[in-house]
């Protein structure tokens, strides 16, 4: 499907943030000179075709309860596929990328305390005989993805 | 901060997106058993305390057409990163950007930056964007690219109450 100006407009303003009040499209269609039926459909049909992977809250994990980080480990190609799954086979991987650098193999883990971050690269490190190296986020810049308009 | 069940059910109702209806805070709310304005302090509550970052439209980039994105990373100043760093969030083309530590001496980049384009050629354009504007304070870069999803899975919510 193709977007037109409206539809960018409306990604647009809608990645900024929507209001907590009884009638939010409302006041969103108020803000951007629309009809509030227009805009209910637009989105309805931008959902229905994915261009909207989600609209609603998003969480903080780590603010609800529990630890992650990002790690990296550099493995020698004869071994990845052993690495992989010994990593693979931690619930606590979430996702993993395989990336095009000397740090080829690229994973987040997500447990419940820091303490467990800790425990589990050192018993991933211990398993495979490679360095986990640790990327804990220090700190967050703005997150948003604007459409070109 | 702390969040209670009520919360944790508000969590679970919503994680999935809200309904696409005029009176969305309403419908969730009857769902749960709630009243609306009930819902409304909590919501207030959990964006004020930061368990919500925002309630946003999340765009598809590869449905937009950005196809190609590549993970680019950065050695800036360190007394320059809290200036530095969200002018490089804000870009329009940069969906995630986090200060994170170096690992020397493996890795001395301490900026990340998710960029995306309609191709590889478009993201190393924009790459060069970035070099720009951190100029003189970015002492080295690079940039990673995906070649294989190894592992996804989404983030499970805990059912035990906090």
């Amino acid at each position: 499907m193709t977007l037109d100006a409206t539809d960018r407009l409306i990604l647009n303003h809608l990645q900024e943030g929507f209001p907590i009040t009884p009638d939010p499209f409302h006041v969103v269609a108020q803000e951007l000179g629309l009809d509030e039926a227009d805009l209910l459909a637009r989105l309805e049909r931008m959902k229905t075709d994915r261009i909207i992977t989600r609209f609603g809250p998003f969480f903080d994990a780590e603010a609800m309860g529990g630890a992650f980080c990002l790690c990296a480990m550099a493995v020698p190609e004869e071994d990845f596929e052993a690495v992989l799954t010994k990593v693979n086979a931690r619930p606590e991987v979430a996702h993993n990328y395989e990336r095009s650098h000397h740090l080829n193999m690229w994973f987040v883990l997500a447990t419940e305390t820091e303490e467990e971050i800790e425990a589990v690269a050192k018993s991933l490190e211990r398993e495979t005989g490679q360095r986990v190296l640790r990327f804990p986020k220090l700190r967050e810049f703005f997150i948003r993805f604007r459409v070109a308009a | 901060m702390s969040i209670d069940a009520t919360d944790r059910q508000i969590i679970a109702a919503t994680q999935a997106g809200l309904p696409l209806v005029p009176q969305p805070y309403a419908a969730v709310a009857q769902e749960l058993g709630l009243g609306e304005s009930e819902l409304c302090d909590r919501l207030r509550a959990m964006q004020k305390s930061g368990v919500i970052r925002r309630i946003a439209v999340a765009p598809n980039h590869y449905a937009l057409g950005m196809l190609a994105n590549g993970m680019s990373v950065w050695d800036i100043e360190d007394e320059r990163i809290a200036d530095l760093g969200p002018q490089v969030g804000a870009l329009e083309f940069v969906s995630h950007s986090y200060e994170r530590p170096r690992a020397l001496p493996d890795w001395p980049y301490n900026l990340f930056a998710m960029v995306h384009g309609s191709d590889r050629d478009e993201v190393e354009a924009k790459r060069q964007e970035v070099a720009t504007l951190l100029g003189a304070a970015c002492r080295g870069s690079d940039i990673l690219y995906s070649t294989r999803i190894l592992k996804k899975t989404g983030l499970r919510l805990r059912s035990k109450e906090g």
